[in-house]
């Protein structure tokens, strides 16, 4: 608590939600947490004050809250506990099931069928003379975690594909990914051979033949195993593996070296455990950034995408990318290599496609991996935030290639593990049929889509991503950062930076306005209305303003004389006064609740900002609106 | 001496040029007294123009009878010449060795340009002592201007003309200047308009081990305090360095002393360490062969992140003192020429919005590194590449630059100038066609005539069209305290200086020209509405 702002406020607990509203006549800010994105509640031992709690969200916010009743924070410890905690398998205590967003039935259907993943098909130019849908896994025949419809080599025969997927782990056959049409190579994707050390299977040769096939004027294909070899190696005794080059004619294989699930849940708790440090020193913090190696992993998926990409684009060759089961590593570098490939992933919309597409149809399991129900701990690992991650990453390097901003792709991170809608769901396609979704939740992408306006990137050049239809970024170390948006919350603690991409964003949309007025003065009709609109959107562009708000104390590590002390004593007296309820500042909340009407006052990103407005020096220029009247 | 006596071979042709994320070129390379010149032949490519003072260091490479010159330069630019002859090569070689490392001043090149644009106005005038005390003497009447040190024989490193608190004479200063380090009597850096409260600076006190003190100094560091008020005591030093400081006869003040002022002692690092963490942080961003945990151990072990840090939260220290505490600060470290001015050179740029503009932070680099005795002809004779032994080299400006640039990056709206500015007075203190950074203090820039005899960097600056280069679009005026987060997530390594050279900078150029784009054309909107309504009202009036 020692550094951070505190707040004091009245908490209030719904069946879905807590809810602190700060006691401040003036602002009266509220903090709404969601159950469901609550990770973990913990009690530490009391303070004079009173009794404490630490609520952990999967967002990596963190909130103490003090209580001064020891009683009332008993009972509120075990109704959060048990409110964040859905027993096993019981999707029906989820939020979505109980979500109801005050919309029809129609829409709500209207909602579901918004993504159409066939007319994305249709887009990359498939069905066509190389690839066509297969009927083999209707009802789930083959495999029960792929989705029904699937592409295949036109040549890939039934009997081809039921023997291939019974040599694949869980029955996972090469499946088209991404089809790039300018020089007709593929992304495939499936699981690994069950090959052991010797064995072999002549229609999964056929099958992958058949996929070389598919690109015209290529004599092989470049099959990706994702992992370390040294894994696959391993995977070999239990009698699954790799290729072998010599029974597949014409296939080259390339390891990349992306670590399992496990490595990954650790090395994200170490991230997390970084962006917590209190007053680190740069040697803590660098060495801290190291050892998670998090950036590290997040290189190794872009660097697969980035193989994958360089292989279709530049030589014109096929690739199937499978790791173990085929539903981690590979949808994350399928994904990354199609982004780097189409400018349409890289709009709000495509990328909604390309998720609905590569990770939630291909059975992405989201309900083991983010755990959505209290299921096996080892199932759990951050496999979507980093490929979030490496977009973000990306962003950075190509300022002007993405439709979409920094805080879209925290609002899917966030519903990834809300629970909130039904888009994320289940472990497959069976599941979600199975579970009727579609009829009893709501999908997240068109009420993303109505919000489109928050997310956009005022830099974006549609008419450069035509120009420059594949990225091929730099993962030389030096180019990757620590994203600061989702894992430090301490910072946030210190005056909000000015942000330039929310400024722009502003300015955007004045010039839109200007335009709109411009050809009302020209065309001539009545006028004086418009004055208003003028003063009323100043208001946003004082954002840019964002001064200062209190310092934090620069003074923590001096020892000896005087200051420090001075101020601590200022902090603990500040405590001792005001016995209700404290909240840090920095876990006001991302999630917005999308109930219409609560919308205005718990958005978090504008209070934040609203607070410093008043402080603001002037209006500047665009203030000051012509005084003629 | 002639600068042909050490010219071997003043031409090559056949020369190939090899530059990071640029195509080669071939063509003719050419020494003059000053520059390693490369054209090629076809109109339309652009020539190469490297001043030899620009070069830190060079290393030869024979392959057969071509000989590979890799070029070094203090901007940290990495440049390969292939050179057809074993003879030219070496030739070549050891020419530009000689030319960039000439040891006399005045043989540099700007006693040689000429300026090749009109100046509109001369930045040897553009920012003179007696001018800035005249911005003080309108808000105060407390401090005035001392001639004490007009043939600089008080203290060789400050200016002629100081401010000083009214009620200390000029014989108390010269007495207080035996008691300082280099004769460095505290004077005023910085006045705070909103509470009166203000910022000192000065060499460290001469104790000794046996605890000498001078009165006059208390007095005149008192006299700058209001009746009942404490002030603080900002040394640059950890106490334990600033303790062993006493045998070598310098020391701090006491609380004895002092009793109306806290010291508090922070932790900048000595310039030899400083000039070592910048060879350790240039090799490792060099290196792109680097894993990335490599990579994150070789920026760690640099410690340059650690010494930003270091230096932003002092001088935060400073301004919270001044602006939040409401008191006046005094600062010092040893010689007070290095630590000393980064921070109350930040900690203007955090209190004060002028610093913020573009010719603020010319007038704030004017007085707290030029007049204030910075040594830049000491301090940046090497860069990172430098094989010889260092001396007197420090980056210590560049590390103000940085901390500078963090501020921006934190606060992109509220700075009148681009990170470019930044860079280009990075460039011009290691090597320059102007006057302005050469020599180690005033005293030395009169010897040498500078003002006469060479062109000032501001004269360049402050044009229409370079301003137009350097001014941030996103600017607007914010007179209010700037607090910076010195949280190590919120410093980030400055990639327009260390990565410079390392990567291609094409997608980020795209996104500044689509930021400047979207800014004009709402500016232009804005006019066009403008004039659109005056139009309308003056119709409305004519209708009447």
């Amino acid at each position: 608590l020692s550094h951070l702002r505190a707040s004091v406020g009245t908490l209030y607990l719904s069946a879905t939600h807590s809810i602190f509203v700060e006691d401040n006549p003036e602002t009266r800010k509220e903090t709404w947490v969601l159950h469901s994105m609550v990770n973990s509640v913990e009690m530490p031992s009391n303070s004079p004050a009173g009794s404490q709690l630490i609520l952990r969200c999967k967002d990596f916010r963190v909130l103490q809250i003090l209580i001064p009743q020891e009683r009332d924070c008993l009972d509120i410890h075990a109704s959060l506990v048990r409110l964040s905690r859905p027993g096993v398998f019981k999707y029906s205590e989820l939020y979505c099931l109980s979500f109801n967003p005050n919309v029809n039935k129609e829409e709500r259907e209207e909602s579901w069928s918004f993504i159409d993943l066939m007319s994305d098909y249709r887009r990359m130019g498939v069905p066509n003379n190389l690839w066509v849908m297969t009927a083999a896994n209707s009802e789930y025949r083959v495999c029960d975690t792929y989705p029904s419809e699937l592409f295949v080599p036109k040549s890939a025969a039934p009997t081809i594909i039921t023997g291939s997927s019974r040599f694949r782990s869980r029955g996972r056959f090469p499946v088209l990914s991404y089809f790039h049409q300018d020089t007709l190579a593929a992304v495939c994707r499936c699981s690994q051979p069950l090959s052991g050390f010797s064995g072999r299977c002549q229609e999964d040769e056929m099958m992958l033949q058949a996929v070389m096939r598919s690109n015209p004027g290529s004599d092989f294909i470049y099959v990706v195993d994702t992992r370390p070899k040294l894994n696959a190696m391993a995977n070999r005794a239990a009698g699954k593996g790799y290729e072998n080059e010599d029974h597949y004619t014409n296939i080259k294989l390339q390891f990349i070296g992306i670590e399992n699930i496990h490595v990954m849940r650790s090395s994200q708790q170490k991230i997390i455990d970084v962006g917590e440090m209190r007053s680190p020193s740069m040697t803590d913090f660098l060495w801290g950034l190291e050892n998670s190696g998090w950036l590290k992993h997040i290189k190794a998926i872009l660097d697969a995408g980035v193989f994958i990409a360089r292989a279709v684009a530049d030589e014109g060759i096929s690739v199937l990318v499978h790791c173990s089961d085929g539903w981690d590593r590979t949808t994350q570098a399928c994904s990354v290599a199609s982004l780097l490939l189409d400018p349409y992933y890289r709009t709000i919309r495509g990328l909604m496609v390309l998720i609905e597409k590569d990770w939630i149809s291909f059975g992405h399991k989201f309900s083991h991996r983010y755990a959505h129900l209290d299921g096996d701990p080892k199932e759990v690992s951050p496999v979507m935030d980093q490929f979030l991650e490496c977009v973000w990453q990306l962003s950075e390097q190509f300022p002007c290639a993405f439709e979409f901003n920094e805080r879209f792709l925290l609002t899917i991170h966030t519903h990834v593990y809300s629970c909130q809608y039904g888009t994320f769901l289940g472990n497959s396609q069976r599941e979600r049929k199975e579970l009727r979704l579609p009829e009893r939740t709501h999908s997240v992408w068109s009420q993303l889509w109505k919000d489109r306006v928050d997310f956009r990137n005022p830099l974006f050049k549609a008419d450069l991503s035509q120009s420059q239809r594949v990225l091929r970024p730099n993962t030389t170390p030096y180019c990757f950062k620590m994203w600061k948006g989702l894992y430090s919350h301490i910072d946030k603690s210190m005056p909000p930076c000015q942000s330039p991409a929310d400024f722009l964003s502003a300015m955007r949309e004045e010039s839109q306005q200007l335009e709109e007025e411009i050809a009302a003065l020209t065309g001539r009709p009545i006028v004086w209305e418009k004055t208003e609109v003028l003063k009323r959107r100043t208001t946003h562009l004082q954002q840019r303003h964002l001064g200062p708000d209190p310092p934090t104390s620069y003074i923590q590590p001096i020892t000896g004389h005087g200051q420090a002390v001075a101020l601590k004593q200022a902090n603990q007296m500040a405590l001792n006064k005001e016995p209700n309820l404290y909240l840090p500042t920095e876990c006001h909340s991302k999630l917005k609740d999308h109930d219409p009407d609560d919308c205005s006052t718990c958005s978090d990103r504008e209070s934040g900002v609203a607070d410093l407005r008043s402080r603001s020096s002037s209006g500047g220029d665009y203030a000051k609106d012509p005084d003629w009247e | 001496m002639e600068f042909a006596e050490l010219i071997k071979t003043p031409r090559v042709d056949g020369v190939v040029l090899h530059r990071p994320f640029m195509p080669t070129v071939e063509g003719t390379l050419c020494l003059t007294g000053h520059h390693l010149i490369l054209s090629s032949r076809q109109d339309n490519t652009e020539e190469l123009w490297l001043l030899h003072s620009n070069i830190d260091s060079i290393e030869k490479r024979f392959v057969g009878s071509l000989g590979s010159i890799i070029v070094k330069c203090k901007d940290l630019r990495v440049i390969q010449l292939d050179i057809p002859g074993m003879e030219e090569c070496l030739n070549i070689a050891s020419s530009i060795e000689a030319l960039s490392t000439l040891d006399s001043v005045s043989l540099m090149y700007p006693f040689f340009y000429r300026p090749m644009f009109e100046v509109i106005e001369d930045g040897w005038n553009s920012f003179l002592p007696e001018d800035a005390f005249k911005d003080l003497e309108s808000m105060t009447d407390e401090w005035r201007l001392s001639e004490v040190n007009k043939d600089f024989s008080v203290c060789p490193s400050y200016p002629a003309l100081v401010a000083v608190p009214k009620d200390v004479n000029d014989d108390t200063l010269r007495k207080v200047a035996t008691f300082r380090h280099s004769g460095r009597f505290p004077i005023l850096s910085y006045y705070h308009k909103k509470n009166g409260m203000v910022m000192m600076r000065a060499g460290q006190p001469l104790t000794g081990t046996n605890g000498r003190r001078c009165k006059e100094d208390e007095k005149l560091i008192n006299a700058t305090l209001r009746p009942g008020k404490r002030g603080y005591i900002i040394d640059t030093r950890t106490i334990n360095v600033a303790q062993q400081a006493k045998a070598r006869g310098g020391g701090f003040e006491s609380e004895a002393n002092y009793p109306q002022w806290r010291r508090i002692h922070k932790a900048i690092e000595r310039a030899n360490i400083l000039q070592e963490s910048l060879i350790k942080l240039v090799e490792a961003c060099n290196d792109q062969s680097h894993s990335m945990d490599r990579w994150l151990s070789k920026l760690e072990a640099s410690n340059w992140q650690t010494h930003v840090k270091e230096i932003l939260t002092t001088a935060c220290l400073a301004a919270q003192c001044i602006d939040r505490e409401g008191a006046s600060v005094l600062v010092h470290g040893t010689d007070g020429t290095d630590s000393t001015l980064q921070v109350t050179s930040l900690a203007q740029i955090i209190l004060d919005p002028a610093c913020r503009t573009i010719r603020g932070f010319q007038s704030l680099v004017e007085r707290e590194w030029l007049q204030a005795g910075h040594p830049f002809q000491q301090r940046c004779a090497q860069s990172a590449y430098s094989n010889s032994k260092p001396r007197q080299e420090a980056p210590v400006f560049l590390l103000f630059l940085d901390c500078v640039w963090q501020i921006l990056r934190q606060f992109p709206c509220s700075f009148e100038f681009s990170e470019s500015l930044l860079v280009l007075l990075f460039e011009h203190a290691y090597a320059s066609q102007f006057g302005t950074f050469l020599g180690n203090s005033a005293a030395e820039r009169t010897k040498l005539s500078l003002p006469e005899k060479t062109v000032s960097l501001w004269s360049w600056v402050n044009r229409p069209q370079e301003l137009e280069r350097l001014t941030n679009p996103l600017y607007e005026a914010n007179s209010l305290v700037i607090w910076p987060s010195v949280a190590p997530q919120s410093l980030l390594l400055w990639e327009g200086v260390f990565l410079r050279w390392n990567r291609s900078s094409k997608c980020l150029d795209e996104a500044y020209e689509e930021m400047v784009h979207i800014i004009e054309y709402n500016k232009e909107l804005q006019n066009k509405v403008n004039s659109l309504r005056r139009q309308l009202a003056q119709e409305l009036q004519k209708e009447r």
